[in-house]
């Protein structure tokens, strides 16, 4: 609380960047947890919160006559300009904001008493069960076993304890490959399909430097291959350009000498590295909020940034991975350097590809949960949740989100959620809320005992389900069976404008599809109800008193029915 | 002349045709006077009937005697034709450049086609000017409807009859045509109801250099403003090619002879950059290459995106003048015939909902195209790919089409037509069997007595199946004005057109059939479930009339 210089300012403008000359006036308030502007106007009193987690920045630009200017940019790209009448009260604000957006012992998630609702805090870490999605994959089986080799993170303290490994490798393959491997990663299970036998393994790069070899590891890709009955070689899919790879020899590191390994085929990639990503998104976000941009400055600015030529890496990565899994039927180990950022987005792609169940809400969570969260994607460091090392920040996996949403763009009628979704998760990355997120690796978690201390997100996203349903989604129809077979032609890759542009107003409030046909299934749910009453009561019969009633028809046609349909759209408020 | 001298072979056998997402066929291929048929002569083979018309360039190519001919159609579409025999490859190419470039209207296939199909309503009847007249008359009695152009005489491009303001008479009608270019004096284009402030669209003034005027001009598009108000002039070219107009006898409104009206440009290009843009575009869409880099800089240097950004931007500019602002306009460029259109038509569509319904549409088109004489043949005489000298080609009305995809897809509850109906507009402006966009203004059109020896494509549109086919399932009517975002991230080129042929529609289409699907059951539902709540009253209301018995 220390923190907070002024908790109230009064007579401060909120001001609508698309619409300057539109702003409301009323109050901003600093909690401990939000900032928080209320309207004055006694009729619509909109609420506009912003979780200090969330705030990337706050400038102040030089002061004006009618006050100064704050402008607060979000780590979801929302941007809220305000203008307060005092200099001095400006400053506060933005000194408080400073202090409070980094500070982890008032970050939200810790600050709740973790046991108010103590049975119901574990029943929501207890929601996700990834060893039951191991066993839906039909894991463990008589080629791929579970290992204890990582029980107390003794090979790799970046990795699950429960890792499962072909049977055929042994504890001093497992060690050996270990030990060859960058920060003990090791070729592990990420992904098996059923239908082929065929797996994807992830690791870390080897420690060849220009002649290191390890025959624990040769013999651990070795088993790998064998573990898929059938086949002869394996893929090895080093996700990173060539001459990266190539420079990583000069440290002790690089890649697999195709020499030395037996039956494999290495294949490059070439998705760039995580500061080459972090200076992409810089330029997006900073072309989404040029004022008046020609159409020229803005397709030079996507061009320049190069965030959608990054993007189609991504998923080129991942349509390779997933045609090796299931066209060829040939076993995929997959590794960038650490094996933790461009890994974990080539694997996770592979699986969205592969497997109708990562298309549905649920196994998008356990995606997650697997490839990012288990395998020690460095969520702390990468999304910035305290002030750390600048360079260690990289929007990795905004990019897989991104490229499911780019698919689902392709494929309509593929994903049980919508693009909400996509965009509530990865707020939740960022805003500290839970507890799922924080640190950077499963042993760190529990050395800070997040379970007790912290929520889990995702019961709270499956409760509000009905909002993030896509209502196109269906179970039976044929974009849901099997595996998606994207085009990447450039052409078919467009900017995420539900991300990047939330924001903009539209006059009328924009249509959107999704919004529509959700109201219609909605109220088509209530009809069948009705109509099961209806039939109920059989003919000749007495009605029930209330059946009439049950709902209004609501004409289609009526202009003003709009709002009523769609009940989804919160109009006061605004939330960020 | 007769098509046959034309053809040297008019069939072979055992040609192989290869065109986008449909299996390879082999089968006969024939030539028409008008057609190019492929048939497999098997059953639930599709055959392909093309158009001499739509056919904008070919290429030949040969391996051995296995001749190749490369199809490229005005619609985008690139098909290849494989055939045996250089002979017949050489005649068939030749005889296709012959019937693919004929000039003499009186060849044209409108002329020879026969209706399959039953006319319901002949569409050359559909929208008559003196029927959109009695609308305005509801509204208004400000307005007349004038035939000063009866004989074409005055405005060869404008119709017969044309709306002017009441107390302007024809007399100063021909002194104000005389100072416009082309004829095109100021006539109205579209009445606001919200407010009584209206659109009007002309041709520029001829000031010249040394300034002339009109006091005629000055006093007829004055007759349209109330006492004491300000109106509009939109000129759509910017002010220096406005000001070099003035070297060619061409010109603007100068403030000082019409001190009621405020002036502003925009920057709407001239057709043969267009058209250039459209060649670029199409050329980038089909660039094989795999780089992102490399195509966001082509669909940059195209510039395409950026018309549609401008055209849009004018339209709104010119709805917001009259519906926020309060105050009419006036709409010109240059002749009067093209951006001018384009402007005043895509405003209809941000204020009128009546423009948003399938009927409303095609009589937009009819009025503010066809009836005020947008050279359709010329412009689309060329397509993308043709290797011919441009002569008048621009893709003025593509361009249309696409900005109303870009507010449909923007507000896609407000239109009750679907895309198709747009592409389907875009098909037939460039090929067509409906005689339709034939002819460069109604005077050509009523020269070759087209009502009489075509039929409308209208006709064949309003159908109840095709109208059907058209419609939006998601379209709600509703009376808003719906204002576009013109920011360059919500302008997204038009996959329906430029992508069409080069990435299946499959997976869209399911999720369009689905929609179709959730709505039409809703609907059902609905139907029984007031058709038991009707039951149940009716019940309810005798048992009430037992209990009183």
């Amino acid at each position: 609380m220390e923190h907070i210089r002024t908790p109230k300012v009064e007579n401060v403008r909120l001001i609508d960047r698309t619409a300057p000359r539109k702003a409301m006036v009323g109050t901003l308030y600093l909690s401990a947890t939000h900032t928080i502007f209320v309207e004055n106007n006694p009729e619509t009193r909109r609420e506009t919160w912003v979780l200090h987690s969330m705030v990337a920045s706050v400038e102040r630009p030089p002061t004006t006559p009618s006050g100064s200017h704050l402008v607060v940019h979000t780590k979801n790209f929302q941007v809220v300009q305000l203008l307060i009448p005092q200099e001095r009260d400006a400053m506060d604000v933005q000194a408080s904001l400073a202090r409070l957006s980094q500070k982890y012992s008032e970050l939200y998630c810790l600050s709740i008493n973790p046991n108010a609702n103590k049975e119901e805090r574990e029943e929501s870490w207890s929601f996700l069960d990834l060893q039951a999605d191991y066993r839906r994959m039909g894991v463990p089986n008589n080629l791929w076993v579970s290992t204890p080799a990582n029980s107390e993170y003794r090979v790799c303290d970046t990795y699950p304890s429960e890792l499962f490994v072909p049977k055929s490798a042994t504890p001093p393959v497992i060690v050996g490959s270990s030990k060859f491997r960058s920060r003990g990663r090791l070729p592990v299970l990420t992904y098996f399909h059923q239908d082929t036998l065929a797996a994807i393994c992830r690791c870390s790069q080897p420690l060849s430097g220009f002649s290191a070899r390890s025959q624990e590891d040769e013999q651990m890709l070795e088993a790998i291959m064998k573990s898929n009955p059938g086949s002869d070689y394996i893929y090895v899919v080093d996700t990173r350009p060539k001459l990266n790879a190539m420079a990583n020899r000069a440290a002790g590191k690089g890649y697999e000498n195709e020499d030395h390994y037996a039956n494999i085929k290495l294949q490059f990639i070439g998705i760039e590295n995580i500061h080459v990503m972090r200076n992409s998104q810089q330029k997006i976000s900073w072309l989404v909020n040029l004022k008046t941009p020609s159409m020229g400055d803005f397709l030079w600015g996507l061009e320049s940034s190069g965030w959608l030529k990054h993007i189609k890496a991504v998923l080129d990565a991942g349509v390779f991975i997933a045609k090796a899994v299931a066209e060829e039927g040939i076993s995929v180990v997959v590794h960038c350097s650490d094996g933790w950022d461009r890994t974990a987005q080539a694997c996770s792609v592979a699986s969205v590809l592969l497997e109708p169940y990562y298309r549905t809400m649920k196994g998008l969570m356990l995606l997650i949960e697997r490839d990012w969260v288990s395998f020690g994607h460095k969520f702390s460091h990468r999304y910035n949740h305290l002030e750390g090392d600048p360079k260690e920040v990289s929007p990795v996996i905004d990019q897989f989100l991104e490229c499911v949403w780019q698919l689902s763009e392709q494929f309509p009628c593929a994903f049980e959620f919508n693009e909400r979704f996509l965009v509530q998760l990865h707020r939740h990355v960022y805003s500290c809320q839970y507890g799922n997120f924080l640190g950077n690796s499963q042993k760190e978690r529990r050395d800070m005992g997040l379970r007790e201390r912290t929520h889990s997100l995702w019961p709270q996203l499956w409760k509000d389900r009905a909002q993030y349903a896509n209502p196109l989604y269906r179970a039976d129809h044929t974009q849901t069976q099997g595996m998606l077979r994207p085009n990447t032609t450039p052409y078919c890759f467009k900017m995420w404008k539900g991300m990047y542009n939330r924001m903009e107003k539209s006059s009328p409030p924009r249509q959107t599809p999704t919004d529509l046909l959700t109201a219609v299934r909605e109220e088509t749910q209530q009809l069948e109800e009705e109509l099961t009453n209806h039939q109920e009561v059989a003919p000749g019969g007495t009605a029930q008193p209330g059946t009439k009633q049950g709902i209004q028809t609501r004409s289609r046609n009526a202009p003003n029915e709009r709002c009523s349909l769609r009940p989804i759209y919160k109009f006061i408020n605004i939330s960020l | 002349m007769e098509f046959a001298e034309l053809i040297k072979t008019p069939r072979v056998d055992g040609v192989v045709l290869r065109r986008p997402f449909l299996p390879t066929v082999e089968g006969t291929l024939c030539l028409t006077g008008h057609h190019l048929i492929l048939s497999s002569r098997q059953d639930n083979t599709e055959e392909l009937w093309l158009l001499h018309a739509n056919i904008d360039a070919i290429e030949k190519r040969f391996v051995g005697s296995l001749g190749t001919i490369i199809v490229k159609c005005k619609d985008l579409r690139v098909i290849q034709l494989d055939i045996p025999g250089m002979e017949e490859c050489l005649n068939i190419a030749s005889s296709i450049e012959v019937l693919s470039t004929l000039d003499s209207v009186s060849l044209m296939y409108p002329l020879f086609y026969r209706p399959m199909f039953q006319v319901i309503e002949d569409g050359w009847k559909s929208f008559l000017p003196e029927d959109a007249f009695k609308d305005l008359e509801s509204m208004t009695e400000e307005w007349r409807l004038s035939d000063v152009n009866k004989d074409y005489s005055v405005c060869s491009s404008y119709p017969p009859l044309v709306a002017v303001p009441k107390d302007v008479d024809d007399d100063t009608l021909r002194k104000a045509a005389a100072f416009r270019h082309g004829g095109r004096f100021p006539v109205l284009s579209y009445y606001h109801k919200k407010n009584g402030m209206v659109m009007m669209r002309s041709g520029q003034p001829l000031t010249g250099t040394n300034g002339r005027r009109c006091k005629e001009d000055e006093k007829l598009i004055n007759a349209t403003l109330r006492a004491g108000k300000r109106g509009y002039i939109i000129d759509t070219r910017t002010v220096s090619v406005a000001q070099q107009a003035k070297a060619r006898g061409g010109g603007f409104e100068s403030e000082a002879n019409y001190p009621q009206w405020r002036r502003i440009h925009k920057a709407i290009e001239r057709s043969s950059i267009l058209q250039e843009s459209l060649i670029k575009l199409v050329e980038a869409c089909n660039d094989q290459s795999h780089s992102m880099d490399r195509w966001l800089s082509k669909l940059e240097a195209s510039n395409w995106q950026t018309h549609v950004k401008e055209i849009l931007t004018s339209a709104c500019l010119a709805a917001q003048c009259i519906d926020r602002e309060g105050a009419s306009v006036l709409v010109h460029g240059t002749e009067g015939t093209d951006s001018t259109l384009q402007v005043t038509s895509l405003a209809q569509i941000i204020l009128d909902p009546a423009c948003r319904t399938i009927q409303g549409f095609q009589a937009l088109v009819e009025r503010e195209w066809l009836q005020a004489g947008h050279p359709f043949q010329q412009r689309c005489s060329q397509s993308a790919y043709s290797n011919s000298k441009p002569r008048c080609e621009a893709p003025v009305f593509l361009l249309f089409l696409d900005c109303v995809w870009q507010i449909l897809r923007q507000f896609p509850c407000s239109f009750q037509f679907s895309q198709h109906f747009l592409v389907l507009l875009f098909e037939h402006t460039y090929a067509s069997q409906f005689g339709t966009f034939m002819g460069n203004s109604a005077s050509e059109r009523s020269k070759l007595n087209l009502s009489q020896k075509t039929v409308s494509l209208w006709s064949w549109v309003n159908r109840p199946q095709e109208v059907e086919r058209l419609s939006n399932p998601l379209y709600e009517a509703n009376c808003l004005v719906i204002w576009p975002s013109v920011a360059p991230q919500s302008l997204l080129l038009w996959e329906g057109v430029f992508l069409r042929w080069k990435r299946s529609s499959r997976c869209l289409d399911e999720a369009y059939d689905e929609m179709v699907h959730i709505i039409q059951y809703n609907k059902e539902l609905q139907n029984k479930v007031n058709n038991l709540r009707r039951q149940l009253a009716q019940l309810e209301t005798e048992e009430a009339g037992e209990k009183e018995d």
